[in-house]
């Protein structure tokens, strides 16, 4: 109370507590799945749908639940801007004893970090969030709810399991119920008759389950629960056809390729833990942004995480299991290795985000790890995605290159831009690997060469949805991937060069990456484009016919994906698009997503520039229309099945020809891994071990045993026989009775003796070590 | 206590010797009363067992409980000393719960040369020897069933072991027998040095209670670390720690089934027991002195288990070297000194019963059924028998350590323990220690993934292609695991009990004390220097208070 009373006392600000019913209840979220999870496995296979409505009927729930969370978020949110309101209209009066009076105001400050929160870091808060209102933030935090009970105590520290809702969690719950429930529903269709129907989707089950419980997280050991539960699941998933060797390959590398970055997590969180002295996400995010850590300790801490995020969100080098992800079945493409999963390394270092911030100095600067893997990789799997021959794959790396902006986005500080991006990629990306798939279930294929082309006659729907999330992955106005790129571009503070304004630092090289990385994705979609829907078809339909569409259980999600992916970049406008007033649509999701709190640091946001917005977009447009050119003007006249031209530059130019190479064996990074490494590991270098163990230590064993027993058998036969004693011989005759049993089976079993001579031994030891220490 | 129960543990710890010694007596011809008689004894044990969980009071965990204190051997005085606290508990209950499990999987496998009735009776003899060795309070007593267990195992392995059984069960005997030797040496050292009168027992004593309150404080320093480094071959050995790992390749391999998941799931606890129930408490400031090379070896073994599994074509003994890493998980818990690393070396013991006793009864369920466990040869078992291939998914995730599931319990803490470990420790040496060991965990992946893969996936190899013999889990299969699998899940969702459990007895063992009394704490002082003097301190301490 003290502490509430002298931070009331300071300044206009305060915390509200968050609550409703919905969002303290909103641990029954990622509770249904997994009682369906539960239910699929022990009665699945008798059901009439063979487990799936389970599956459908429970995430159906998780979702109207999601929304109803989201819901009361954003009264929660309106509830502080009218509590701000009326905070400055009060401002002249007393506040000294506000918090007796105002029911609103959270009574208790449970948190003993909080108390510790000096007044002078609290003014600073106040004069972020006084700094930010005029974009539209508010500036009365507001505390999440957390529920949480003591799941296990251990040398004197407890350990608890709960949730914490804050606009972040429920932005995430809304995006991944709603993704899992289009891909429970397109699964029906698409897995039909699947030898592991049931299987499918239980581990469907378990996967939101845990990705759910992964997001709700209250404490970081959660986090990492999460994070390994989700990563057992895609294993699962990844190899749903494990009978061939290729997908358990490309499940086994997924699973260990992010126990490589596993590692980091275990080691950052440790060392989070132990500097913070609590799990508790909330008190690890105060005490970084409170310089109650060290830089150096922050510093390390995060890079460990990057490592994290580097694997489990695909980022280079981590990120070759992505793509040869793609051997499980494409729903789960959409869901768990586009829309997801892969986004938790992500969720991650947005919910941590005090630590990087801190961490990484991202405020003030214009160099971090994290901005240059994010923008290495939006690049670099940007034009990885040109030569990929397989559909899903081109969308895998692109997948990579979407996250390596997101990942950018936070590592220049621009939070609300990637967190958004994150939400607006989930839509478009889904309807794109869903849209694949339905491509492919028709003409059993995913080589767009040799089996698509011309595929817009034979499939309109799946034709129509597959071009509205490409253009909103190439980012062109107005569509949902437009507004969030923009927002990653103006949020690198690069543009302030060029006369706009900045960000939290100026990170010219993320910007100018950026950029590129925009005109890659708008080139290697038109060729996707081509390839599939374009020119003529070449597949083989084995004389069933022309391909045709895909059933309503596939095109309806596919529409609804669309429709996202159209409205879902109106949510944030950019401050003073259209209007001029904070209380309209601008910003909105930046608004209720970005929380407004002790434990998030208080980052800076860029001014939107239309000039920026203007070339970004002719840049996109350049890249569509060379690409565009290429194929659908020169390739085209070439040949309607023509996919590339016979006399292109990679046959002209012996540069073209290398970089090509270059590309194709994927920058060599899987040689590295495969060959070198994993089986270095397990040959030479485990061989070597054994061999080790084999001829050096177990052999020197064999040796100390036979020339003990040379030595037993000279003592016995000399000396022994001779000069029994009485000890000797009684423990022989003890033995004797053991030894009738045992003569048959050791033929030359001498137990006895050589125990008499070790308890002979032991006694002159013993006497020696009492004699002479 | 009001009522007094102390005929509890000493029934548990005979019981099974009687029943052994009933099923010798009977005859050969009535195999089923010999099953009855063993089954039945080995579950009324197991019911005193529960009846313990159920009675003990968990608010003292600390404290031993059903305490009996009687003579024995007067000339040494060496009494018998039987108790449970907090620390024993977990294990006694690991032993009652396997012991009857590996029981009904027999029933159902009996090992070539057939012979019920004695293997049987060795399994229950085996039983009497751990429980035993987990309950007693006197180290003679310990040391006598501490090698009342050698016999039967070796007998087992011995008769009923593989091809190469001869040489595999004389190593194993005759190895840990090694590691006893140096023990007992240990041990007389400590009954003449220690001073029991600081406690105001006899000068010389045996009894554990004295020793770990301050009869062995007085000790000189150098005689101390010579008295653990004895105690360090001896448990080590038994745990067993690189470079002293070599005969458990080769005794798990040789074992039959029940051999191998008794001899991992509990015997190799013996020896981790030994160090947290009697190296520890007696010797802290030689504990302080060895723990970083403790520390080491573990850090090895983790790796270097990891790697052995890497290089091995056979099944049972890819398991058997994944024993030597996690038991480096434990053994490296164990050496940061520090509650929190020792709770989760207890939780890692049980865990590693649990899931390393399951992956090999797995692995004899497949030798049944294939005759062979060359992994080049294997594969496709999740179409031959799908439920025995996903149980094998199911444990392969758990031993490496996959949050949610028993193993991580272990696993985890005992990394982040090793961040922190007790002041007196030299702190950047054991946060390298911290970066090993999570190497381990992606070579553990590497080797449990890789084993999945090659027997489990795919499509069955033409030699295996529908063969009767391969058949999904049976029903006494099923009986013997069941427990086991609810429990890894159980424990992997809520590990607390085990962790509140182990909790107040693991902070008494860490506490430099006399008689209940602390005197100071010198594992927490900062700094191998002045934990040298402050242990000087505890010394005239001590010395000024002998009679």
């Amino acid at each position: 109370m003290v502490a509430l009373s002298a931070l009331a006392g300071e300044g206009p600000t305060s915390l509200i507590q968050a609550g409703g019913w919905f969002l303290e209840k909103a641990w029954i979220i990622p509770a249904l799945p997994a009682i369906s999870f539960v239910l699929i496995l022990f009665f699945g296979k008798r059901m009439k749908y063979k487990g799936a409505e389970f599956g459908i009927i429970s995430i159906a729930v998780a979702f109207i639940f999601a929304i109803c969370c989201v819901g009361q978020w954003i009264g929660q949110v309106n509830n502080a801007d009218s509590y701000t309101e009326k905070q400055q209209y009060h401002d002249e009066e007393k506040h000294s004893d506000k918090a007796a009076h105002e029911g609103i105001l959270n009574e208790e400050i449970q948190r003993t970090s909080f108390n510790e929160l000096g007044v002078a870091s609290s003014e600073e808060i106040v004069v972020s969030a006084l700094a930010e209102e005029k974009d539209g933030y508010s500036s009365v935090g507001i505390k999440p709810v957390i529920e949480r009970f003591t799941w296990w105590e251990s040398g004197g520290r407890s350990f608890q399991v709960g949730i914490m809702v804050d606009g972040l969690a429920v932005m995430m719950l809304f995006v991944v119920t709603a993704i899992s429930l289009l891909v429970h529903i397109y699964s029906t269709e698409y897995v039909a008759g699947d030898r592991r129907y049931t299987h499918y989707f239980a581990f469907l089950s378990l996967f939101s389950a845990s990705m759910l419980f992964f997001v709700l997280s209250e404490n970081i050991l959660q986090t990492i629960v999460g994070w390994e539960l989700v990563g057992v699941c895609s294993f699962a998933l990844i190899g749903h056809w494990w009978e061939e060797k290729p997908n358990s390959d490309a499940a086994l590398k997924a699973f260990l390729t992010n126990r490589v970055g596993d590692m980091g997590l275990l080691v950052g969180m440790i060392v989070l833990f132990w500097s913070a002295g609590s799990w508790s996400i909330v008190d690890i995010n105060n005490a970084a942004i409170n310089n109650e850590i060290g830089q150096s300790t922050l510093l390390i801490a995060s890079l460990c995480l990057t490592a994290a995020v580097m694997s489990k969100s695909g980022q280079f080098i981590l990120h070759t299991w992505l793509p040869d992800a793609m051997a499980g079945p494409t729903p789960v493409s959409a869901l768990i290795h586009a829309a997801t999963m892969v986004v938790a390394g992500i969720y991650m270092v947005a919910r941590l985000y005090g630590v990087f911030f801190e961490g990484f100095d991202i405020a003030g600067s214009s160099f971090n790890v994290l901005a240059l893997v994010g923008s290495v990789t939006l690049v670099g799997a940007g034009l990885l995605a040109f030569v990929q021959d397989d559909i899903k794959k081109v969308l895998a790396y692109s997948t990579v290159s979407q996250l390596g902006y997101m990942v950018m986005a936070l590592g220049v500080g621009a939070w609300t831009a990637a967190v958004f991006h994150l939400f607006t990629h989930a839509f478009f990306k889904a309807g794109l690997f869903l849209g694949a798939g339905s491509v492919s279930h028709s003409v059993h294929s995913f080589d767009m060469k040799k089996s698509m082309g011309g595929m817009r006659k034979f499939m309109p729907t799946t034709y129509k949805t597959f071009i509205v999330c490409t253009i909103a992955l190439m980012g062109l106005p107005p569509l949902a991937g437009f507004w969030s790129k923009d927002e990653i571009l103006v949020g690198t503070g690069g543009w302030g060069l060029f006369g706009g304004t900045g960000g939290n630092g100026t990170y010219v090289f993320a910007l100018v990456m950026g950029i590129i990385g925009a005109a890659l994705t708008c080139a290697y979609m038109t060729r996707v484009i081509y390839l599939t829907f374009f020119g003529e078809f070449r597949g083989d339909t084995h004389g069933h016919g022309d391909p045709h569409e895909s059933g309503k259980r596939i095109t309806i999600p596919l529409v609804i994906l669309a429709v996202m992916a159209t409205g879902a970049g109106f949510l944030n406008f950019p401050v003073g698009f259209l209007t001029g007033s904070k209380a309209g649509w601008q910003e909105r999701f930046g608004h209720y997503v970005e929380p407004v709190a002790t434990y998030f640091p208080p980052i800076a946001h860029g001014t939107p520039s239309w000039s920026l917005a203007i070339f970004s977009t002719v840049v996109a447009i350049i890249g569509v229309s060379a690409a565009g050119y290429y194929f659908f003007v020169k390739v085209n006249a070439q040949s309607p099945a023509a996919t590339e031209l016979t006399n292109g530059l990679t046959e002209k130019s012996k540069v073209a020809k290398a970089g090509h190479t270059l590309l194709k064996q994927k920058y060599y990074l899987d040689h590295l891994y495969t060959d070198i490494i994993a089986n270095g590991t397990k040959g030479p270098v485990a061989d070597a071990t054994y061999w080790t163990n084999q001829k050096g230590i177990d052999e020197a064993v064999n040796q100390v045993g036979k020339q003990t027993a040379r030595a037993a058998t000279f003592v016995y036969e000399k000396i022994d026989q001779n000069m029994v004693d009485g000890v000797v011989n009684l423990s022989g005759k003890a033995s004797e009775g053991l030894g009738e049993t045992t003569r048959t089976i050791i033929q030359r079993g001498k137990i006895h003796q050589y125990a008499a001579i070790m308890f002979a031994a032991t006694t002159i030891l013993a006497g020696l070590l009492i004699v002479f220490v | 206590m009001e009522y007094d129960n102390n005929w509890l543990l000493s029934l548990m710890v005979f019981l099974p010797l009687i029943g052994a010694a009933v099923v010798m007596l009977i005859p050969k011809a009535q195999e089923e009363l010999v099953k009855a008689v063993a089954l039945g004894t080995t579950l009324v044990t197991a019911a005193l067992g529960v009846f313990m969980l159920f009675d003990f009071d968990y608010g003292k965990s600390g404290d031993l409980q059903y305490v009996v204190d009687k003579e024995w051997i007067n000339v040494i005085n060496s009494r018998y000393i039987l108790g449970v606290d907090g620390m024993s508990l977990p294990l006694i209950a690991l032993t009652l719960l396997i012991v009857p499990l590996c029981l009904v999987y027999t029933f159902g496998h009996f090992p070539e040369p057939r012979n019920p009735k004695a293997i049987l009776a060795l399994i229950l003899i085996l039983e009497t020897g751990m429980i035993g060795t987990f309950a007693s309070q006197d180290l003679i007593l310990f040391f006598v069933f501490f090698e009342v267990v050698l016999l039967p195992m070796f007998f087992m392995i011995a008769v009923w072991g593989g091809d190469d059984r001869r040489y595999a069960s004389l190593k194993f005997f005759l190895y840990t027998m090694f590691g006893s030797a140096l023990m007992l040496v240990s041990f007389l050292a400590l009954y003449f040095l220690a001073d029991g009168s600081i406690v105001g027992d006899q000068a010389n004593t045996f009894s554990i209670v004295s020793l770990s309150e301050g009869a062995s404080l007085g000790i000189s320093r150098s005689a101390q670390l010579w008295i653990f480094a004895g105690m360090f071959v001896g448990f080590g050995v038994k745990v067993p720690m690189f470079p002293f790992h070599t005969w458990l390749p080769d005794a798990h391999t040789q074992a039959p089934t029940v051999g191998s998941v008794i001899l991992a799931a509990v015997l190799l606890k013996l020896g981790t027991y030994g160090f947290i129930r009697i190296a520890i408490p007696m010797l802290p400031e030689a504990a302080s002195a060895w723990a970083p090379f403790i520390g080491l070896l573990a850090v090895i073994g983790i790796i270097y288990g990891a790697l052995g599994c890497l290089a091995q074509r056979d099944m049972k003994r890819l398991i058997a070297f994944s024993s030597v890493a996690h038991m480096g998980f434990v053994m490296l818990g164990i050496s940061t000194l520090t509650d929190f690393g020792i709770n989760a070396a207890i939780f890692g013991m049980v865990a590693h019963g649990l899931i390393t006793g399951m992956l090999f009864f797995i692995a004899g369920s497949m030798k049944d059924r294939y005759h062979t466990l060359d992994m080049g040869r294997l594969g496709g078992l999740l179409v031959s028998a799908p439920r025995l291939g996903w149980i094998l998914g199911f444990s392969a995730m758990a031993s490496l350590g996959l949050p949610g599931l028993a193993g991580f319990w272990g696993e985890f803490p005992a990394i982040l323990a090793s961040y922190n470990p007790a002041s007196i420790l030299p702190e950047s040496t054991f946060r390298g220690y911290m970066v090993v060991a999570a190497l381990g965990t992606v070579l553990a992946a590497g080797y449990l993934l890789w084993m999945l893969q090659k027997t489990a996936m795919g499509n069955p190899k033409e030699e295996f292609a529908d063969n009767e013999e391969i058949t999904d889990v049976k029903k006494h299969e099923w009986i013997a695991w069941a427990p086991i699998l609810a429990l890894i899940l159980l424990f992997g969702l809520y590990p607390r009990p085990i962790f509140t459990t182990t909790d107040d007895a693991v902070v008494k063992s860490l506490t430099v004390d006399i008689q209940g009394e602390e005197i100071e704490n010198c594992l927490e002082v900062e700094g191998a220097d002045l934990g040298k003097e402050c242990f000087a301190n505890v010394r005239e301490t001590a010395e000024s208070m002998k009679e």
